[in-house]
Order: C-alpha cells, then sequence, then structure tokens
C-alpha cells in the first residue's frame, strides 16, 4: 500500500510542477510532461474517439494510463521492488471503471438500443442471434473486464517472479552455494538486469494497452453500428 | 530485498489466491485512482487545454501579425513604385522643357551675335569711309600747295596770287580727277602713273 501511496504522490508531485508555470514555449520539464499527455490525448484518445468525444473521456483515460504507469514501475524501482499493479485490487477497479465507462458511454449515446445492439448486432440473420446473443454477451459484458485486470495482473506478478527469480538465484549461488557455482550468479544477475529493462518496456506497454482497450471498448459502444 | 518480497507472495498465497481480492485493497485502490481522477480531471488537463490554446492563439496572432506586416510592406513598395514613377515622368518633362528652353537661348544667343557682327561690321566701314575721306581731303589740300610750290621753284615766278594759283590747282585736279576716271576705266594704274609725271 505504501507504494501505492509514493507512486501516488510521484504522479501528483510530477504533474503539479510539470503543468504549474506552463509557457507558450515550453521549458525540458514541461515538454516531458507535455509529450506524456499528448500521448495520451493525441494517440488514444483523439485517434479512437475523435475531437469531442477524445475530450469527454480524456480525464479517465489519462488517469488509467499514468496511475498504471507509475504503479507498474515501481516494480524496477529499487527499495519499492513490487508493481503496484501486482496486487489484484489496482487492475480489478480500473477494469471495472473502463466497464462502468464504456457501458455509459453506449447507454447514452443509444438510449435502449445499446444493449439490443450488443447483443444482436443489426444484419445478423435471425435465428443466428442464438448462436450470436450469448458470444456477444460473454466477450462484451463478461470478458471484456476480466482480461483487461488479468492481463495487467498476470504481466506485473510474472515480471515480478521472474526478477525475484533471479535476484534470488543470484544470492543463493554466490552466498549460500559459494565456490564453483558462483560462476551461475553472473548469468542470473545479467538475466535479471535484461528483465529489469524489459519491465520498464513491460510497464509502458501494459498502461498504453490498458487505456487502448478501453478507449476501443468506449468507442465501440459510441459507434452506430457494430 | 527479496526476502520481504517473497514473504509478501508466500503470506498472500497462503492465505488466499492471488485472483481474489481483499477488502482493503480494493477499497485503497479505489481512492487511489480517485484521487488521480480528480487531481488530473480538475487540474491538469485543464492547465493542458489552456495551454494548448494559448499555444493555438500565440501562433495565430503571430501569423496575423507576420500578415499585416505583410500587408503593409505591399503597400508602401506600391506607394513608392507609384511616387517613383511619378518623379520619372516629373523627371521626363523637366528634361524636356530644359532642352526647348536651351534651343531657344541659343537661337537668341545666335540671333543676337549676328545683329552684333553686322552693327560692328556696318560701323567698321562707314568709320574707314570716313577716314578716307579725310585723307581725301588732307592729301587733296597738301597735293594742291606741294604743286604750286614746286611749280613756282620751276617756273621761277611767284604764283602768289591766291585766286589765280586756287583756280590753276582745281583745274589741276579736276584733270587729275577725269583722267584717273578715264584710266580707271581702261587702264588704272597707267593712267595714274602718266598723271603724276605729267
Amino acid at each position: 500500500m505504501i507504494i501505492r501511496v509514493i507512486a501516488l504522490l510521484a504522479i501528483v508531485v510530477i504533474f503539479y510542477l510539470g503543468t504549474r508555470k506552463m509557457k507558450i514555449v515550453p521549458g525540458r520539464f514541461q515538454s516531458i510532461v507535455e509529450m506524456g499527455l499528448d500521448f495520451v490525448r493525441v494517440n488514444i484518445a483523439e485517434d479512437l474517439l475523435g475531437k469531442k468525444d477524445g475530450r469527454r473521456f480524456l480525464p479517465i483515460l489519462t488517469t488509467m494510463f499514468f496511475m498504471i504507469l507509475f504503479f507498474n514501475l515501481t516494480g524496477i524501482i529499487p527499495l519499492l521492488n513490487i508493481s503496484g499493479n501486482s496486487v489484484i485490487g489496482v487492475p480489478l477497479i480500473l477494469a471495472a471503471v473502463s466497464y462502468v465507462t464504456f457501458i455509459y458511454a453506449g447507454v447514452r449515446k443509444h438510449p435502449g438500443a445499446f444493449f439490443k445492439n450488443s447483443l444482436f448486432p443489426p444484419g445478423v440473420p435471425w435465428f443466428l442471434y442464438i448462436i450470436v446473443a450469448p458470444i456477444e454477451f460473454v466477450s462484451t459484458f463478461v470478458l471484456r473486464p476480466i482480461t483487461l485486470t488479468l492481463r495487467l495482473l498476470m504481466n506485473m506478478v510474472v515480471g515480478h517472479l521472474l526478477l525475484v527469480l533471479f535476484f534470488s538465484a543470484t544470492s543463493f549461488f554466490l552466498f549460500s552455494l559459494g565456490g564453483f557455482w558462483s560462476l551461475f550468479s553472473i548469468g542470473t544477475l545479467a538475466f535479471g538486469f535484461v528483465f529489469t529493462l524489459f519491465e520498464i518496456l513491460v510497464a509502458v506497454l501494459q498502461a498504453y494497452v490498458f487505456a487502448l482497450l478501453t478507449g476501443v471498448y468506449i468507442q465501440l459502444a459510441l459507434a452506430d453500428e457494430h | 530485498m527479496s526476502y520481504s518480497l517473497t514473504t509478501v507472495i508466500a503470506a498472500e498465497e497462503a492465505t488466499h489466491s492471488p485472483i481474489l481480492p481483499e477488502t482493503p485493497d480494493l477499497v485503497w485502490g479505489a481512492v487511489c485512482f480517485i484521487v488521480l481522477l480528480v487531481f488530473f480531471w480538475r487540474l491538469v488537463l485543464p492547465r493542458m487545454k489552456k495551454l494548448l490554446d494559448d499555444r493555438g492563439e500565440a501562433i495565430e496572432g503571430n501569423i496575423e501579425k507576420a500578415d499585416a506586416a505583410q500587408k503593409e510592406a505591399d503597400a508602401l513598395l506600391a506607394q513608392y513604385t507609384a511616387q517613383l514613377s511619378d518623379a520619372r515622368v516629373e523627371a521626363g518633362s523637366i528634361r524636356e522643357q530644359a532642352r526647348t528652353d536651351g534651343q531657344r537661348i541659343l537661337a537668341e544667343l545666335k540671333e543676337q551675335a549676328n545683329a552684333e557682327a553686322a552693327r560692328i561690321a556696318a560701323t567698321a566701314q562707314s568709320q574707314i569711309e570716313a577716314e578716307r575721306q579725310a585723307a581725301v581731303v588732307s592729301l587733296r589740300s597738301e597735293v594742291g600747295s606741294l604743286a604750286i610750290d614746286l611749280a613756282s621753284g620751276v617756273i621761277g615766278e611767284s604764283l602768289t596770287d591766291d585766286r589765280r594759283s586756287a583756280a590753276i590747282v582745281d583745274r589741276f585736279l579736276a584733270d587729275l580727277e577725269a583722267s584717273e576716271a578715264a584710266a580707271s576705266n581702261a587702264n588704272g594704274t597707267s593712267a595714274g602713273t602718266g598723271a603724276v609725271s605729267s
């Protein structure tokens, strides 16, 4: 829990300072903060949802992206060492937010017709609805939040376990066995290092994927035709 | 480092599956999310939006300013061009005026010079004529007295009787003039010498 508080404070401090005295011509720090915010705004929100809807859902998407990103990065920061997302609570909450958001978006856009359109996509022969409706129901309303949650959770848990494994093995080979076995500790340490770098990539990627999928779900809910 | 983490994992696996959430986990996760949502929604994104708007306005303002400057420069250029062509036309007319003036002045001067030359020539002519007349008159009286002296010397007798001598001189001169006129009709130089010798 303390890790999440630290990550939370990091986000607040960075973005508070980064946006406190914004200038037309940005400095270095402001440029980086702007780049992060623009990445979500342009690449996720406006690309998927267009300008108008993109602006509506931008706060949710931005919060998701940076919360996941910073909570993921705690997994490789020394002394924190565990991702805020490697316990199921945060991924589950974010998935629930995503779930509620896209249903809300759909219901607001097509009042009354959203669930019908989702379950009985138009243009399909009526007898196929027997098969299509349960599939759509499961994929849209059951699997989406579960996959969102588990994808993020498992990426973080597995990344953490790999790092723990490699570094524990290094300790084990070096201190517990010693002698000839110490040589193995070099290999495990190298792998641990490589996977630490890999975890940075995974952290960014998972944050992007989560925000992107939420954007896609909102876009599908807003679309006139499935 | 790994010690505490493994114990966390181990403790979690001992109590329950990682798939099942714990209540405090959910609650505090939700708190984090709400704090962040409000933070981004109410603070960061409006600031960002304001910045983007400001930047767009600044860029537009600069573009407008540049347009205005461009227009002003164009107007100035047109003005200068017009002024330049005006000045050219004026210079051309002035040059034309100067040329005609010059021609007129030249003609006047030429005329004046001609008149002056004619006047000078006429004056010289009349002066020459007057001098000639004077010379003729003085020559006549001198030649008369010389001839009388010579003649009186030759004949040894006084020819002082003024009335007679004047008549003789006058007759001689009249003869001389007549012979001169006749000689000039026939042959000037021989008549002249003959007249002087006789």
